[in-house]
C-alpha cells in the first residue's frame, strides 16, 4: 500500500507553517534561522514527494537532485546567516532582532 | 579703353568709404596708419577722377549735359507701377566736379596732418576719428557730383550734411567763457538744423516732380519732351510745375550753400577746425548747391522768363552784396572767409539765376581753389599765433586768448613768409585782380550779366534783373577787395600786436606745400578759361543746347572788366589807407570810429542771429513746451495712468479670483497630499525584517486566496 500524496504534503505544510511561525515569531536570530531551516525543509518533502507520485518523472533522478541542491544552499545559508549572526553580536552585543533596526533611519 | 575707365566710376567715392571704414574699425589707435590710409583713400579717387577728367575732355563733344552723360546704371527699385532708376553717370559737368574735388581733398588731407598736430605733444586726441570722418565726407561729396539721378544726390547730400555736423562739432567739448560766443556743439546743431530746412524743401520739390514724370534720372526729366510737359502743366493757376519744383529744388542749394535767408550757419560752422573749414565750408559742400542748380539748370530754365530765375539771381545777388557788407566788421580771421565764401557762392547764384551757367560753374572750380587756400592760409596762421602763445605764456591760462582774432596778429609776413605769400595770392585772386583766376571767373559772370543788359538775356531774363545783379555784383566786388584787403593788413602787415604774434613760428611742410600747390591753382587756373580759349565753355557749354537756346558765351568786355578792375583796385586802396599806411598798434578798428553805428550794425551781422532767435527759434522752442505740457498733463500722462490703473486693479482682481483658490490650491494641494501619503506610507517603514517577512507571508496567502477564488 502506497502512502498517498496528501500526507506528504499536510506534513510539509505543518513543517512550512511551524517554521514560519517561528522565522515570524521568534526575536532571537538563530531561532529565526532555525525557522527558515524548517521551511527549506518542508519544500524538499514537498519537492520529494510530488517527485514520486508524477508518472512523467518517473525514471528520472530529477527530485532528487532538486532536494540535494536545496540542501546544499540551506547548508552555505545556515553558514552565512550564522555568521552574519555572530558578525553582528560582536558589534551590538546582542541578538535581538528587535534591537536590529538599523535599516530604518 | 574710355569706357571701361567709365564704368569705374562708381569706384570714386568707395574708396574714401573704405579709408572711412579701415579707420573707423581697425586702424584707430594708429595714427600714422590713419593717416596714410586716408591719405590713399583720397589719391586713388584723384587719380581716378582726373582719369575720368581727361577721357571725358577727349570726348566733351559727346558728354554734354543736361542730357548726353554716359550712363553707369546701379540698381533699379521697382516702385509699383514704375522703376526707379539709380547710378551714376559721366558727362564733363561731373568731369570738372572731379577735377576740382577729390584734388582739393587730397591738398586738405594731406594739410591736415600738420594741423592736427601730428607727432607733437598736443597732438588732437581724436586725431585718427578726424580722418576717418574727412574721408567719410569725401565720399559724401564725389558721390554726389557722379549721380545721375535725385535720390542717390540727395543721399550723399545727406552724408555730406551728417560729417558737416560731425565736423563743426568736432571739439564738442570745447566751452568759452562768454556765453554769447557760439560753442563747437551748438553751431553743429544749427548747421544741421538750418540746412535741414532747405533739404525738407528741397525733398519736397523732387517728390512733385516725381509725382509729375515718374523718374528722378536727370538725363530723363532734362529731356525736351518731359520739359516740355513740365513747363505746360500747371500745379496751380500760373505756376507750372517746373517753376514750383524749381523753386523748391532751389530751396536745397539756398541751404546748403548758405545763401540768404538760411545763411546764418556757414559763419558758425568755423568752430571746426579750419581744414574742415577749407573743405567742407569752403571748397566743396557748400558749392553742391551750387552744383545742384546748375545740374539743374534746364529745369529753372525750361519756362521762359519765370519767376524761378528771378528768384535764383535776386537771393543770389542780394547775398553777395549782403554778406560782403557783414564781413567788412568781422575780426575772426575765419569769419571774414566765411561770410566772403557766402558772398561768392552769391556771385555764383546769381550767375545761374540769369543764364550765365557757364561762367558759373567756372567761378565754382576757381572758387574752391582759391578759397581753400585762403582757409588753409587763415588755419596756418592761427596755428602759429596758437604756438606762439604758447610759447609766451607756459601754463598760464588766466585769461582766454582767442587766436582767430585779427586784432592780435600783425606783422606776420616776416614771421610765416610762405603763408603770407600764398595768402597773398589767393586774395588777389579772390578779389579778381589780373591775372589771378578769380579775375577771369568774376570777371566772366559781370560781362554776361552786362551783356544780357545790354542785348536783352537769355531764357528770358529781363534785362532790369541782368544790371540789377550787375550792379550788386560790382559793388559786392569792391567789398570783397575791401575786406581782403583789410584781412591782409591787419594781419600780415606793420608789426606784431601781441606777443603771440611776435613767436609765432612757421607751419611744417605738410601744411606749407599744400598753400604752394594751391596758390599754383589759384593763379594759372583762370587761364583755362579766359574769353579767347575759354575750356570750360568749350567743355560745358559749347554742345549745350537747352531747350533749343544756347548758352551764354562770355565775351571779353573792356568796359566791364575795365569797371571790375578799378572797383577791386579802389577797393584795396581804400583798405591800405585805413589799415595799411598807419599800421595799428592798439587793437580797435579805425573803421568803428567812421561808420559809428552801422559798424556796430555790421558786426552783429544785421541781427539775423537775434532775429531767428527770437522770432523763429525761441517761438518754436515755445511752442514745443506747450504742446509738451498740453500733451504730458492732458493727454499721455492721464491716458498712461488709466491704462496703469486699470492694469493694477485687473491684476488685484485675477490674484483674488484666480490665483489664490486656483493655482496656489492647487499647487500647495499637491505638496500637502505628497506630505499625507508620506506620513501614511512611512509606518510599513519599520526597519524590522520581522515585519517584512509577515508582509511577504501574508502577501503571499492573499495571492493563493486569489489564485483559488479564481480558480
Amino acid at each position: 500500500m502506497q502512502v498517498p500524496l496528501s500526507w506528504y504534503l499536510i506534513v510539509a505544510a505543518a513543517l512550512f507553517c511551524i517554521g514560519l511561525y517561528g522565522a515570524l515569531s521568534r526575536r532571537n536570530a538563530i531561532g529565526i534561522l532555525m525557522g527558515v531551516e524548517l521551511m527549506l525543509n518542508s519544500v524538499n518533502i514537498n519537492l520529494l514527494a510530488f517527485w514520486r507520485h508524477i508518472e512523467v518523472a518517473r525514471g528520472t533522478l530529477t527530485g532528487q537532485v532538486f532536494a540535494i541542491i536545496v540542501i546544499t544552499v540551506a547548508a552555505a545559508e545556515a553558514a552565512v546567516g550564522l555568521a552574519l549572526i555572530i558578525s553582528a553580536y560582536r558589534h551590538r552585543k546582542t541578538v535581538d532582532v528587535e534591537d536590529m533596526d538599523l535599516m530604518k533611519l | 579703353m574710355t569706357e571701361f575707365f567709365f564704368n569705374l566710376t562708381w569706384l570714386i567715392p568707395l574708396f574714401p568709404l573704405a579709408s572711412f571704414a579701415i579707420i573707423v574699425l581697425w586702424t584707430n589707435r594708429n595714427r600714422l596708419l590713419s593717416t596714410w590710409i586716408a591719405w590713399i583713400g583720397i589719391g586713388l579717387a584723384w587719380i581716378l577722377g582726373w582719369a575720368i577728367l581727361f577721357l571725358a575732355w577727349g570726348h566733351s563733344s559727346e558728354l554734354t549735359p543736361p542730357t548726353h552723360g554716359y550712363p553707369v546704371p546701379l540698381y533699379s527699385i521697382p516702385t509699383g507701377t514704375t522703376e526707379l532708376q539709380l547710378g551714376f553717370q559721366v558727362d564733363t559737368l561731373t568731369g570738372l566736379m572731379l577735377f576740382m574735388v577729390p584734388f582739393v581733398c587730397l591738398m586738405i588731407f594731406i594739410y591736415s596732418k600738420g594741423y592736427m598736430n601730428y607727432g607733437r605733444e598736443n597732438v588732437d586726441p581724436r586725431y585718427s576719428r578726424f580722418f576717418a570722418y574727412i574721408s567719410l565726407f569725401a565720399c559724401g561729396m564725389l558721390g554726389l557730383v557722379i549721380s545721375d539721378n535725385f535720390v542717390t544726390l540727395l543721399i550723399f547730400w545727406e552724408v555730406m550734411g551728417l560729417c558737416s555736423y560731425l565736423l563743426i562739432g568736432f571739439w564738442f567739448d570745447k566751452s568759452y567763457s562768454d556765453p554769447k560766443r557760439i560753442t563747437p556743439k551748438q553751431a553743429g546743431l544749427k548747421a544741421f538744423l538750418t540746412t535741414r530746412i532747405g533739404d525738407v524743401i528741397m525733398l519736397a520739390g523732387m517728390l512733385l516732380l516725381y509725382s509729375q514724370v515718374k523718374t528722378l534720372t536727370f538725363r530723363e526729366i532734362f529731356s525736351e519732351e518731359t520739359l516740355h510737359h513740365l513747363a505746360t502743366t500747371y500745379a496751380f493757376p500760373g505756376m507750372p510745375w517746373a517753376t514750383l519744383c524749381a523753386i523748391l529744388i532751389f530751396g536745397g542749394a539756398v541751404g546748403k550753400s548758405a545763401q540768404f535767408p538760411l545763411h546764418v550757419w556757414l559763419p558758425d560752422a568755423m568752430e571746426g577746425p579750419t581744414p574742415v573749414s577749407a573743405l567742407i565750408h569752403a571748397a566743396t559742400m557748400v558749392s553742391a548747391g551750387v552744383y545742384l542748380v546748375a545740374r539743374s539748370f534746364p529745369l529753372f530754365v525750361a519756362v521762359e522768363g519765370g519767376v524761378q530765375l528771378a528768384v535764383v539771381a535776386f537771393i543770389g545777388a542780394f547775398t553777395a552784396l549782403f554778406s560782403s557788407t557783414i564781413a567788412v566788421a568781422q575780426n575772426d580771421i575765419k569769419r571774414v572767409l566765411a561770410y566772403s565764401t557766402v558772398s561768392q557762392l552769391g556771385y555764383m547764384i546769381a550767375a545761374l539765376g540769369i543764364g550765365a551757367y557757364v561762367a558759373a560753374v567756372f567761378h565754382l572750380i576757381t572758387h574752391a581753389f582759391f578759397k581753400a587756400l585762403l582757409f588753409l592760409g587763415s588755419g596756418s596762421v592761427i596755428h602759429g599765433v596758437e604756438h606762439g602763445h604758447h610759447e609766451t605764456h607756459h601754463g598760464s591760462h588766466g585769461h582766454e586768448f582767442d587766436a582767430n582774432d585779427m586784432m592780435n596778429m600783425g606783422g606776420l609776413l616776416q614771421r610765416m613768409p610762405v603763408t603770407g605769400w600764398t595768402f597773398i595770392i589767393g586774395a588777389l585772386a579772390l578779389t579778381g585782380i589780373f591775372p589771378w583766376a578769380g579775375f577771369w571767373s568774376k570777371d566772366e559772370i559781370l560781362a554776361d550779366a552786362w551783356n544780357a543788359f545790354q542785348h536783352g538775356g537769355h531764357f528770358g531774363v529781363s534785362s532790369g534783373w541782368a544790371f540789377f545783379v550787375w550792379l550788386f555784383l560790382t559793388l559786392a566786388a569792391f567789398l570783397t577787395a575791401f575786406y581782403t584787403g583789410r584781412q591782409i593788413f591787419l594781419t600780415f602787415a606793420g608789426t606784431p600786436r601781441t606777443e603771440a604774434a611776435r613767436h609765432a613760428p612757421e607751419s611744417v611742410p605738410s601744411m606749407t606745400w599744400p598753400l604752394i600747390i594751391l596758390a599754383g591753382f589759384a593763379t594759372f587756373l583762370g587761364l583755362f578759361g579766359t574769353p579767347w580759349a575759354n575750356q570750360f565753355y568749350q567743355l560745358i557749354g559749347q554742345k549745350a543746347e537747352v531747350l533749343g537756346e544756347h548758352l551764354p558765351h562770355g565775351e571779353f568786355n573792356p568796359l566791364v572788366a575795365g569797371i571790375s578792375t578799378v572797383v577791386a583796385l579802389s577797393g584795396w586802396f581804400i583798405a591800405w589807407l585805413i589799415y595799411g599806411r598807419e599800421p595799428l598798434t592798439n587793437p580797435v578798428d579805425p573803421l568803428e570810429k567812421r561808420l559809428g553805428r552801422l559798424y556796430i550794425w555790421l558786426k552783429n551781422k544785421w541781427y539775423f542771429d537775434e532775429l531767428y532767435m527770437n522770432y523763429i527759434v525761441h517761438p518754436s522752442v515755445r511752442l514745443a513746451q506747450a504742446c509738451f505740457a498740453f500733451d504730458d498733463k492732458l493727454v499721455i500722462d492721464p491716458l498712461v495712468d488709466a491704462f496703469g490703473r486699470f492694469g493694477r486693479w485687473l491684476s488685484e482682481w485675477l490674484k483674488d479670483a484666480v490665483d489664490i483658490p486656483i493655482v496656489d490650491g492647487i499647487v500647495n494641494g499637491v505638496g500637502s497630499v505628497t506630505a499625507k501619503f508620506g506620513e501614511f506610507m512611512r509606518a510599513t517603514q519599520t526597519g524590522k525584517v520581522q515585519n517584512y517577512l509577515l508582509v511577504a507571508a501574508v502577501t503571499v496567502l492573499l495571492l493563493l486566496v486569489l489564485f483559488v477564488v479564481r480558480a
